[in-house]
């Protein structure tokens, strides 16, 4: 019998084949059966959760609720020092240059990211914006969100701070940022579900202690991550009921 | 406990009046008219236990309310408490979240300067093991022309 893990879908391309190095480190270190299984979409990920098909996962804030409470999942780790937080972008020569300048109607670039997605819907409410008064545009990547900006097919631009930190200069300069947010206490996390719950405490010591040796680093520094921080279930609690107050 | 307000700390004019809060203290305020915008894209989040006592708050609720971190630890959640706000709304807030469920509003809240600063809050009960062990309160920017309409609604409803 094989261990499922899956990753959240709004990983970063350059890192997929850091998960599943990360796949290889994990089955070394714990000597377990685990498959990385990659989807596509949130909607088939969910699927597969519902259905008991996936047992690690590298979860997106946005589906902790559903883990925790539907699934008994416990959470293991987070990526030390990074939260979840988001960029409203508009083109350098939009005229918009605050939220509050934003009207109904406005086309909104954004991707299947959920997090995302509820964060920058938040910092549309000061305008009297909500999902009725605008116009959704969802696209694959952050890339071709920032393409149809630069198009003047899309006003606005929702994505993930660090994807928008991330993109190429000449891109970046051509955008501007409206807002940021600066929440810090909303983030992916690894989770562990019921099958495994036996290993729990190994498998966390085990990520923890990830940093501390050079082949750990490596495998850390092809996802992008410096460490691993300890989740423990009562701090995965306060984020879930953080996320209960922002969901709509 | 609750301690009055200090004149001292007050910027600017400002109206003193007595407030009864929930749990059967009064305290003495000082208010004025200046307002503190809501800054763009930060969370004000604080937990308080089954009472209403604070229990955590982050960076950006010491940094709108004006007090020190040691200051609102212990002190009860009413120490934001603006004396334009309709009781009304506050009973309402426990009533639903004491049931178990959630509550949004828009809030005006009163600074350690007298000062005051608008929110759009929502309030959860924190349910573990199927009982309140307290509550969630995230407060975000509100829209102006909600808190238009808040400033001529909450008059009425004293």
């Amino acid at each position: 019998m094989s261990y499922i893990f899956t990753v959240s879908p709004d990983f970063s391309p350059e890192h997929i084949s850091g998960w599943y190095i990360f796949n290889t480190w994990l089955q070394k270190q714990t000597g377990l059966p685990i498959h990385l299984s990659m989807h596509n979409n949130f909607q088939s990920q969910r699927t597969a959760i519902q259905n008991d098909g996936i047992d690690l996962i590298y979860a997106n804030p946005y589906d902790a609720a559903m883990l925790v409470r539907e699934k008994v999942f416990r959470p293991l780790t987070k990526p030390q020092g990074l939260s979840d937080e988001a960029v409203i972008a508009v083109s350098a020569g939009s005229p918009f240059l605050d939220i509050a300048d934003l009207q109904a109607g406005i086309k909104v670039a954004t991707t299947e990211a959920p997090d995302v997605n509820m964060i920058g819907m938040i910092m549309l409410e000061p305008a009297d914006l909500n999902a009725a008064t605008i116009e959704l545009q969802t696209f694959d990547s952050y890339v071709l969100i920032a393409k149809h900006l630069l198009r003047g097919d899309s006003d606005v631009g929702f994505f993930l701070a660090k994807a928008f930190d991330d993109l190429s200069a000449p891109i970046k300069n051509q955008l501007r940022i409206l807002t940021r947010s600066q929440i810090s206490v909303i983030h992916h996390s690894l989770m562990l579900g019921p099958k495994l719950a036996g290993q729990h405490d190994i498998i966390r010591s085990q990520l923890i202690g990830m940093k501390s040796d050079e082949k750990g680093r490596d495998v850390l520094a092809n996802l992008g991550f410096t460490g691993w921080d300890k989740v423990d279930d009562e701090e995965m609690e306060f984020m879930i009921d953080l996320m209960n107050t922002l969901i709509v | 406990m609750i301690q009055d307000m200090k004149p001292e700390n007050i910027v600017g004019e400002y109206q003193e009046t007595t407030l009864n809060l929930y749990g059967g203290f009064s305290r003495k305020i000082y208010y004025s008219g200046l307002e503190t915008p809501y800054p763009d894209g930060k969370l004000i989040v604080s937990t308080t236990d089954p009472d209403g006592i604070i229990t955590h708050v982050n960076q950006a609720f010491v940094d709108m309310s004006g007090y020190s971190e040691d200051e609102l630890i212990g002190a009860p959640h009413s120490i934001l408490r603006h004396p334009d706000m309709p009781p009304a709304a506050f009973k309402e807030l426990w009533d639903t979240v004491q049931k178990g469920g959630k509550w949004q509003g828009f809030v005006k809240n009163l600074r350690k300067d007298g000062g005051y600063y608008w929110v759009k809050a929502t309030v959860i009960p924190n349910i573990r093991n199927g009982k309140i062990v307290g509550y969630t309160s995230v407060r975000r920017k509100p829209s102006k022309t909600k808190i238009d309409e808040c400033i001529k609604l909450y008059p009425t409803l004293f």
